[in-house]
């Protein structure tokens, strides 16, 4: 006689093994793509607030095609599609490798960044264009007075939107396991495959999802404590 | 790509109705419309019930807006297809599971909007309401949520787009929505992959973009009709 609710098959043994290797997978696809997406997010935002207008124009055009599509749809695009746009070698040399994760990792990172760009953009015109003027006047580039004077003050304002970028980050994961990688909802239906305890399978993950969207959700709410917005 | 579009084109539209269901963008189309409709109303009595002057029905609405919101909606989507048939007691296809984890999560959404904006309405209204001798219900039905309605209608449809975009994720669970043809006539053509995930990322690409022009329209109609207003 199983229980009804089996808590062993979830502590210990093979599929316990295979639920938390998701979970790492997951965490690793967040931080990878976080990484990557941030510096990324930052220079579209500084590209649609640059003087040239080639350049504001090709900024937005960038974020609204990748905003406007679904991630899904993104990811189906670099798993099934781009690979064959590459020379042969270069794809036998992909191919050799984890695919599925190269392009979960760029589609997480294009979709993340379109987003986060345009919380960096609206963080720096919050900053009062005097700021700028003054650091002009005083002889710094476009780049150093973004730099020294701008950014450092719109990061402040642009942390907290960032944190829930990374919260819709972490649970776009999920979405990965449509090409094949093997994160927390692709393990977990794994698991309940192999055993039919679909319960004790989909309530691990979701345990995962949503404590860790809670700790996100608390260092959103830590930092605008620790750190308040400070109006000149 | 003619040659792809002359092909398919009709497939991709309505999938293989009327010899069969219908699929592809009219189904998306459908089920966005059908999700953002039901929705609307459990999110305006989510929203209500978030800023509800009794705890006993503010706390538990709270909690169960805060755990959908902390779930990626693939989440969402797995349970209601593994759980709906145990608890309906019959089967259910494709397109309801893929609507009712729709309704749940777009509602988790629509509530922090309308909570927002009865917020933003400020405590004032509530206040004359109430002392002109309306119920606490009569002062939210014929005061507070008439503005709130009016005010949130850009971002209804921002939160379109948004469904639109979520309802690719029935792909996962084998609705025939357009994500699921378009790899369908990929493996039909199975040479042209690039081309294929192109053109279902531009009909996204599309639709959603007109419609956030829309809602970009509205915001800016909105804010100059509140400003000619105070300034009469």
């Amino acid at each position: 006689m199983t229980p009804i609710f089996d808590l062993n098959l979830l502590l210990t043994g093979t599929y316990h093994d295979w639920l938390v290797a998701g979970l790492i997978t997951s965490l690793s696809l967040t931080g990878i793509s976080l990484a990557l997406a941030l510096p990324l997010a930052i220079v579209i935002a500084l590209i649609r607030l640059s003087p040239v207008k080639l350049l504001q124009w090709s900024g937005f055009a960038f974020v609204e095609a990748i905003r406007n599509v679904p991630l899904l749809a993104h990811l189906l695009f670099w798993y099934f599609g781009a690979p064959e746009l590459l020379p042969t070698a270069l794809r036998e040399w992909l191919y050799a490798r984890n695919v599925e994760a190269t392009s979960a990792i760029i589609a997480l990172t294009l979709y993340t960044a379109a987003y986060m760009s345009e919380d960096v953009r609206s963080g720096i015109r919050s900053i009062p264009g005097q700021q700028f003027e003054a650091a002009r006047a005083l002889g710094f580039s476009f780049v150093a007075s973004m730099r020294l004077v701008v950014l450092p003050q719109a990061l402040r304002v642009t942390i907290p939107p960032l944190i829930s970028q990374t919260l819709n980050l972490w649970k776009d994961t999920s979405i990965a396991t449509v090409i094949g990688v093997a994160e927390l909802m692709y393990q977990a239906a794994k698991v309940e495959s192999a055993t039919f305890r679909s319960f004790e399978a989909f309530a691990f993950a979701s345990v995962c999802y949503l404590g860790m969207s809670l700790l996100i959700t608390g260092a959103a709410g830590w930092y605008q404590g620790r750190f308040p917005v400070r109006t000149a | 790509m003619i040659e792809l579009i002359d092909t398919y084109w009709l497939y991709f539209l309505v999938g293989q109705y009327p010899h069969g269901p219908l699929g592809g963008l009219a189904l998306t189309l459908i089920l966005a419309v059908l999700g953002l409709l039901f929705a609307f109303p459990l999110g305006l009595v989510f929203g209500i019930a978030r800023v509800s002057p009794w705890r006993s029905v503010r706390w538990p609405v709270t909690a169960l807006i805060q755990v959908v919101r902390g779930t990626p909606l693939l989440m969402v989507v797995f349970w209601a297809y593994f759980f709906l048939p145990s608890l309906t007691g019959q089967n259910t296809d494709q397109f309801w599971t893929m609507l009712t984890a729709l309704v749940v999560f777009d509602a988790a959404y629509l509530a922090e909007i309308i909570r927002a904006g009865i917020q933003g309405i400020g405590k004032g209204q509530t206040e004359s309401a109430r002392s002109l001798g309306f119920s606490y219900l009569d002062a939210m039905r014929l005061v507070i949520l008439p503005q709130v309605v009016r005010n949130m209608l850009p971002s209804l449809v921002n939160q379109f787009v948004a469904t639109i975009k979520e309802t690719s994720l029935g792909y996962i669970i084998g609705l025939t929505e357009v994500s699921f043809i378009a790899t369908q006539i990929n493996t039909q053509v199975l040479t042209r992959p690039a081309e294929v995930y192109l053109l279902l990322g531009l009909t996204y690409f599309i639709l959603c973009f007109g419609l956030s022009r829309l809602a970009f329209w509205l915001e800016r109609h909105l804010q100059q009709r509140t400003m000619a207003k105070a300034h009469a």
